[in-house]
């Protein structure tokens, strides 16, 4: 669509497009540079606010912070994938109650807000005798919420495969847990794949909400060798160090999704189905 | 129940302060994402690559550790000092629109591809066919992703308590001050938020009833 927007440019056209480029390429770098200069006028450039990042200790804790990130990542994702199965299997069932329960309990998750979740499990816990871990109430949070969402994700996929579909396997003898688990639910995996792995981004970049829980985690740490002392208070180039870590991990997740995007393009094996109109709302969960 | 009563003065000012928090940085994130968007379509390569770079970039960070660097490292850089609210919404705003740059986006792909046509044939340059022919029709066929993406922002409001702004989240910190039942108290905060975000759901309803586009 985009290249309908305007007409291939002719001369004039060029000339002024090339004005543009300059011009944003102007107004960017100058905004960059008026940073990069605060940033070297307020001293955060200087070697002495990156020593801490030679030292072994640091290096092995900077490690080890970042598998705790990891691990509350995997954990949270498995427990996410497995509550979203049981109850997009819920939703789907043929029992009126237990459809009702299981829109209640994906719909309640999804409306509280994650930090509230944790701060529940965190906080809350102890006033009821329960006093859970940083870890576990982090963990707890990011299975229930992300659960919920892909819950929504899984039913919008087995919903979106055509109806021939399941008529058919109805129609060969198979019961309703035979369609589901021999017919539908491979093909709505195949097709929804790319949205519960952007999903699964989302629940990386939340557990950097363990930083508010006490949990841990890599930008915790960054908090705390940024308020180092010793160091010269290094909480510029920690964010930065850190941000980058992030930034590398989620984008190497997108990178995993859309390899396996086109690698579902290419296979004669999937069934072009459209994608559901509601997993793009779901998907854009921030 | 008493948890709530008792507490009415921390309830109503705080949430009060989310939905400031949620009304100011959805309309600067609404308004900054579209010309996202319209940078990520334009004709200018440059300009393109801006865009793409950006939303990239935001996307894939965690909106805590930008309100980390807004909060604790953005005040030593001595640029403009910020008050924690406006950096809360500033944080939001660069968060929230890379992702409604991306819906906006994809709401320009819906527009049928012969009404670009047309307004080219008529003469109408770029920003005119943006602004007068394809955004108009894009905006009311994104109506619900953009909602969930507002949903989304509301609920990240909340991140915004741990960097010192006294809205919903923090009222549990007040109230384990107070020595009341956070874990009742919570709960009420999370009342609060869903009936927000079913709020929410009833105007995107409405507005998706008076806005959808017959084709």
């Amino acid at each position: 669509m985009s290249n309908v927007l305007f007409d291939i440019p002719g001369p004039k056209a060029r000339v002024r497009h090339r004005l543009m480029a300059v011009l944003g390429i102007v107004v960017v770098a100058a905004i960059l540079a008026y940073i990069v200069y605060r940033f070297i006028d307020s001293g955060q450039f200087t070697a002495r606010k990156w020593e801490w990042l030679q030292y072994a200790q640091v290096q092995t804790d900077l490690l080890n912070a970042l598998l705790a990130t990891l691990k509350a990542f995997a954990l949270g994702a498995v427990l996410a994938l497995v509550f979203g199965a049981v109850f997009a299997a819920g939703r789907l069932s043929d029992h009126a109650w237990v459809r009702g329960i299981s829109t209640f309990i994906v719909e309640f998750f999804r409306a509280i807000p994650l930090l509230i979740l944790m701060f529940l499990f965190y906080y809350g816990g102890p006033v009821v005798g329960v006093s859970l871990p940083p870890f576990a109430a982090v963990v707890l949070g990011l299975t229930l919420y992300n659960g919920s969402v892909l819950a929504e994700v899984f039913r919008a996929g087995i919903q979106a495969l055509p109806r021939g579909q399941s008529e058919a396997a109805y129609a060969l003898g198979m019961r309703k847990t035979q369609v589901m688990t021999l017919v539908l639910i491979p093909q709505a995996i195949r097709s929804m794949l790319p949205t519960i792995i952007s999903q699964l981004v989302v629940l990386l970049k939340d557990t950097a909400l363990g930083f508010l829980v006490t949990y841990p985690e890599l930008l915790y740490y960054a908090r705390y060798i940024g308020s180092q002392g010793a160091f010269g208070r290094p909480i510029v180039p920690s964010t930065i160090v850190v941000a980058a870590i992030y930034i590398a991990l989620c984008l190497l997740l997108t990178a995993l999704a859309n390899v396996v995007e086109k690698r579902q393009r290419r296979s004669k094996k999937h069934l072009d189905t459209q994608p559901p109109k509601t997993t793009e709302d779901i998907a854009g969960v921030v | 129940m008493d948890v709530l009563l008792d507490n009415m003065d921390l309830y109503g000012p705080f949430f009060w302060t989310t939905i400031k928090l949620f009304l100011i940085s959805g309309v600067a994130s609404l308004i900054f994402g579209t010309i996202l968007a319209g940078l990520r379509v334009s004709p200018v390569p440059v300009l393109r690559a801006i865009g793409t770079t950006y939303v990239t970039l935001l996307r894939n960070t965690p909106l805590t550790l930008v309100f980390v660097f807004l909060v604790f490292a953005y005040p030593l850089l001595e640029i403009i000092e910020l008050s924690y609210f406006t950096a809360a919404v500033v944080a939001l705003t660069l968060y929230t629109s890379a992702f409604i740059c991306e819906v906006v986006r994809s709401g320009i792909n819906t527009v049928p591809v012969g009404q670009a046509e047309a307004a080219r044939a008529l003469g109408l340059t770029f920003t005119q066919i943006l602004g007068q022919i394809v955004l108009p029709q894009a905006l009311r066929s994104v109506v619900p992703p953009l909602m969930s993406t507002l949903i989304g922002m509301l609920k990240n409001t909340t991140i915004a308590a741990g960097f010192s702004v006294t809205e919903a989240g923090a009222i549990r910190q007040y109230l384990s001050e107070r020595g009341d039942n956070q874990l009742i108290g919570l709960l009420w905060v999370a009342l609060g938020f869903i009936i927000l975000v079913a709020i929410l759901s009833v105007i995107q309803r409405s507005l998706e009833k008076r806005w959808s586009v017959a084709r």
